[in-house]
């Protein structure tokens, strides 16, 4: 018998710290696939931002540093200006990345820093207990919309891969999920070709990935991934959002 | 013989059920009784013939608990 | 290079690329503007690395990625925009990783003015960011002292894996006098940095840059570990000048762009036959406590000036212990006074003694 599926050696041998079912767990798995495929885990250098996955440091078997809150691509962009022949990556949830740090992400993509951004949107704030989220969805409940959110005072879900279509220096922006092995499929393929553009310094790739959170949504693994498809995707539709192509050194 | 194989590395499973919702022989089932160190109902294979090899359990675990292996 | 006459802030860039400056961060702020300015150029011609950032906090965020990946780093920004960046230099003192910070400090609070000030001395030696930390801070007093710290700088940051914080004001980053940058300076011998994220192809196991410790114990022992370097840097790094202190009647405590002025009311009160010595803090932390057990008993008072409303003072009064009356003297608002203003204030020491 031959191996088809075994774990990645882009991940070290800590146990993963995020609640059951929760999809961080596989993004991580497909970053360090894509990592350890490309064969340059030896020179990755990924940043952790503050949220769930602030312990990244400790999953990514790479170096690592940890961010403060929202500062990611800041730092990102210190690492990758003086050591430009690395692999630079951050790690965001939906907090980190399209709240407090969404002027940091902006302007590295500005800059066409030739960073990759993982950036994952459960449309709450997992980590601090359920809090509403620049990407929760209207209606949604969470302790801090608690009759759902609206609108009129919370202002509407932050789409954040069609902002950052309108991005020159962004080489590469694509919306994905991981609800059923097909979408994974698709984007553990998106989250490869962002790294794959970063090496051929093609300048910022940023994925976005819908992702569930079912403890603070309250439901179930499996139903929970139910809802990234029903509900999620309508509002943030999948797809490339940019895709300049050219590399240019 | 199958044409699959899975083992998993129970200590590192949280019991979430995901690879049972998408195994698409329906052959993985959550034990009711055993449980690993953490306290999780671990999960078991009751077919393992049917086993095809597509590794969308394996794909679907966010904790990297399950290896697959194929017949060539 | 013999003597040029250089404005400060240009000197203090030219003197970052004489320390072995590999990377810049900054943002435009006045009065600090021309660093950037000179930087943007030069670094680039040099290869190195120079970005505007989008904001003081993307900056000192740079720094941070920079450092923990090894190159050595500056940034230099100016009192409001020295606030922003506190929270990234609580994790760059944290993380135990080594950059150079310039503040030339104009007047405040909020958005205060662009005229000299010395209003930041809480900001920078009790900290702005959160957590247990220490910046070793210079408060240089001519532009040829401030060239020469900072080109020291580089190598003290490395050498104890801590930020430097090199605080002037507007005036010394505005004027122009004649330097030396071929002055020699102590060279330190630094480890190689064997904790910089470079990549695992380049060092044995994982190198992670990072503050965070969720363990309370290990937390602990991470403060007990910061607290004895700080009590290292403390015992040989604090530097201090005592002036004129043979048998005087009063004592005035100054720093920079004060401590040049008092020089002058000394000269002038020595005319009117009365003797005024000076301590001169060169390091604001570590603050030159022991220098006030060298005040001679000839001393009638203290007169701690400053261009605030009095914040070294509140060092002044734990260093002396209450051996002397301690009077206090500050022009705010980015007024720098004149010598005879402090020559006045000596004058009428017992008014301006602190109960």
């Amino acid at each position: 018998m031959e191996v088809k599926y075994r774990k990645s050696q882009g991940l070290t041998d800590k146990k993963l710290s995020y609640c059951p079912g929760c999809t961080h767990g596989i993004v991580h798995k497909l970053v360090a696939e894509s990592l350890e495929e490309l064969g340059v885990l030896g020179k990755s250098v990924g940043v952790a931002s503050v949220g769930c996955s602030v312990f990244s440091y400790e999953f990514f078997n790479c170096d690592m540093q940890q961010a403060p809150h929202g500062r990611a691509c800041a730092e990102a962009t210190g690492i990758k200006r003086v050591l430009p022949n690395n692999v630079v990556f951050t790690y965001q949830g939906d907090g980190d990345l399209a709240s407090i740090g969404i002027a940091e992400t902006i302007h590295a993509a500005n800059r066409g820093e030739n960073i990759t951004v993982i950036f994952i949107n459960n449309a709450i704030y997992g980590m601090t207990g359920g809090q509403m989220a620049p990407t929760t969805l209207e209606g949604q409940r969470t302790t801090t919309s608690q009759d759902g959110r609206n609108h009129l005072i919370h202002g509407n879900p932050i789409k954040i891969s069609e902002i950052f279509s309108q991005i020159e220096g962004a080489a590469y922006v694509e919306r994905v999920s991981v609800y059923n092995p097909k979408q994974l499929m698709k984007a553990k393929k998106a989250i490869k070709k962002a790294f794959t553009y970063q090496v051929e310094k093609r300048g910022f790739t940023l994925i976005e990935v819908l992702s569930s959170c079912p403890v603070n949504w309250g439901m179930t693994p499996p139903d929970a991934l139910k809802w990234i498809e029903e509900k999620m995707t309508p509002v943030f539709p999948m797809g490339v959002f940019k895709d300049s192509g050219e590399a240019h050194e | 013989m199958p044409k699959g194989k899975v083992t998993f590395d129970y200590e590192m499973c949280k019991g979430c059920g995901l690879c049972v919702a998408f195994c698409p022989q329906h052959i993985l089932y959550q034990d009711k009784v055993d449980l690993n160190k953490s306290g999780y109902n671990i999960i078991k294979v009751n077919d393992p013939e049917k086993c095809i090899g597509c590794a969308f359990c394996a794909m679907m675990c966010p904790d990297s608990v399950i290896t697959v292996e194929v017949n060539k | 290079m013999a003597k040029v006459l250089m404005k400060g802030n240009e000197a203090i860039a030219l003197a970052a690329l004489k320390g072995g400056i590999d990377a810049f961060f900054g943002y435009p702020i006045t009065p600090q503007n021309e660093i950037p300015e000179y930087l943007s150029k030069h670094l680039l011609a040099a290869g190195k690395v120079f970005v505007q950032a989008e904001s003081e906090v993307a900056a000192i965020n740079m720094v941070y990625g920079a450092a923990g990946a090894g190159a050595r780093v500056m940034t230099s920004s100016s009192s409001p925009g020295i606030a922003l960046k506190q929270e990234g230099i609580s994790y760059i003192a944290g993380a135990e990783l080594p950059c150079v910070i310039v503040s030339v400090m104009r007047g405040g609070p909020g958005l205060g003015g662009i005229q000299p000030s010395q209003a930041d001395y809480y900001q920078a030696t009790r900290g702005g960011g959160n957590g247990d930390y220490q910046l070793i801070v210079y408060a240089p007093e001519t532009i040829q002292e401030t060239i020469d710290t900072l080109k020291e700088s580089f190598d003290i940051a490395d050498y104890y894996r801590n930020p430097v914080l090199i605080l002037v004001d507007g005036l010394i980053g505005q004027m122009m006098e004649s330097v030396d940058f071929d002055k020699p300076i102590r060279k330190r011998f630094i480890p190689e940095k064997d904790y910089a994220t470079t990549g695992t192809d380049h060092h044995p196991g994982r190198n992670i840059v990072n503050s965070h410790y969720l363990n309370p114990d290990e937390l602990e022992q991470h403060n007990l570990h910061l607290q004895k370097k700080y009590q290292q840097i403390k015992n040989n790094e604090t530097k201090f000048e005592m002036i004129n202190m043979e048998q005087p009647d009063y004592v005035i405590v100054a720093y920079g762009t004060m401590s040049r002025i008092a020089r002058s009311a000394i000269e002038m009160l020595e005319e009117q036959g009365i003797h005024v010595g000076m301590i001169r803090p060169i390091t604001l932390w570590p603050y030159p406590r022991a220098a006030f057990d060298q005040i001679p008993k000839s001393c009638k008072g203290i007169l701690c000036a400053e261009m605030s409303m009095g914040q070294m003072l509140d060092d002044v009064l734990i260093s002396d212990r209450g051996r002397h009356d301690v009077a206090f003297f500050g022009r705010v608002g980015g007024i720098v006074p004149e010598p005879e203003e402090i020559v006045d204030a000596i004058l009428h020491f017992q008014e301006r003694v602190v109960k």
